[in-house]
């Protein structure tokens, strides 16, 4: 779960001490969900040291939140790893920059966004009053974008991708299977959690993902093979 | 509508970066978002932090192998801080194959990835915690404490 965050407030009343709040909670987050950290009660629960009924309250949230995503997506969604751990990494990011947004709304804040690794939740309206312009990464060049979406209305996006050395992304279903035809999947949906949930389970499809995102009401998805060959879905230019 | 001043924000991206330079230590580096303390990892070490403690002026980083390519930052401190940060060089070496897949929906529309010219405010892309550009930014603000 190591990555960079990024916030940005176009409202004029933001503070240092708005950012601090957000980056603390990243850092809770970390220190509760993170498989790579020794003391993390991700970690315990894995090794045996937490029992099922022992865990934190966001813990069994995640926990229940990954399972309803499990049933939703026929299994795709699947927090245990290869190794037989779980790790809920595919769900906890877009949850975690969710929050921080809700904790932002609450200070009244109306115009801002909050990204973390790559996935982004946007509300209001950009510091020119426009709306929020999201690139679209290439994973072949990744200083250039393909893509730039205009995000009007407080979306959520999210990209799951295999372009970085050492992150494979293997099949639930079929766990001998990596998955490689498709090396990123952007899902744009009514927010980052539900965003960060599908491109995840959608990802693990491999070419198939597409065509799960047509099919979900309220998200679009732009999908790059491996050939630099995209798919997006029918109303994904509407955001062109 | 006035935006948070540039420092700020890098304060926060930067901030939020792993610290630590991994010289010959292989652990998973740790989050850190808050630059009130210095991190204590691999002797010696850059902290990345953007505290107003460096001296102004650019500074060109090491060249680093990020498996695709290398990457080189340059950087320019202004009034302590980092105000800038340049790529001189990134992995660009990938080429982009045009192929039909066969296999694709037949319904949905296809396109060749192409690179957009397109200014945005953020960039939405798989995870990618690039060591190769934590050490190049590392070896820069070294030079510059």
């Amino acid at each position: 779960m190591d990555m960079p965050i990024t916030v940005e407030i176009s409202d004029a009343s933001g503070k240092q001490g708005d950012i601090d709040v957000i980056f603390d909670y990243f850092k809770y987050i970390e220190e509760k969900f993170s498989v790579y950290k020794p003391n993390s009660e991700i970690t315990k629960i894995n090794n045996g040291e937490i029992g099922e009924n022992e865990r934190s309250e966001d813990m069994k949230t995640v926990f229940s939140l990954s399972e309803e995503t499990k049933q939703e997506t026929n299994g795709y969604f699947d927090i245990v790893a290869n190794n037989g751990k779980f790790n809920p990494s595919g769900l906890v990011k877009g949850w975690a920059i969710y929050n921080t947004a809700e904790i932002l709304k609450k200070r009244g804040f109306k115009n801002f966004y909050v990204e973390a690794g790559g996935d982004i939740q946007v509300k209001g309206k950009n510091s020119k009053g426009g709306c929020w312009k999201a690139g679209i990464r290439n994973p072949f060049k990744t200083q250039e974008i393909v893509k730039s979406v205009c995000l009007r209305k407080n979306e959520g996006i999210a990209t799951s991708g295999t372009y970085i050395r050492g992150n494979h992304i293997y099949n639930p279903k079929d766990r001998s299977k990596k998955i490689d035809e498709i090396v990123s999947l952007t899902v744009i949906g009514p927010n980052v959690y539900e965003a960060d949930r599908f491109a995840t389970a959608a990802f693990a499809m491999g070419k198939e993902g597409i065509a799960f995102i047509e099919k979900l009401s309220g998200f679009e998805g732009y999908m790059i093979d491996k050939n630099g060959i995209a798919t997006m879905t029918t109303n994904f230019e509407g955001y062109l | 509508m006035k935006r948070l001043t540039l420092s700020l924000l890098l304060a926060a991206t930067f901030g939020a970066y792993a610290i630590y330079v991994k010289i010959g230590v292989d652990k998973p580096a740790e989050l850190q978002q808050s630059v009130t303390t210095a991190p204590q990892n691999a002797v010696p070490s850059a902290n990345i932090s953007n505290r107003g403690k460096y001296k102004d002026g650019e500074y060109t980083g090491n060249v680093e192998d990020a498996y695709y390519g290398n990457v080189q930052v340059k950087i320019l401190i202004s009034n302590g801080k980092i105000s800038n940060v340049q790529f001189l060089d990134y992995p660009q070496d990938r080429e982009t194959s045009v192929r039909i897949n066969s296999q694709a929906m037949p319904y949905l529309k296809q396109e060749a990835i192409q690179a957009q010219s397109a200014s945005v405010d953020i960039v939405s892309g798989a995870t990618n915690t690039s060591q190769a550009f934590i050490q190049s930014l590392s070896s820069a603000l070294s030079q510059a404490l």
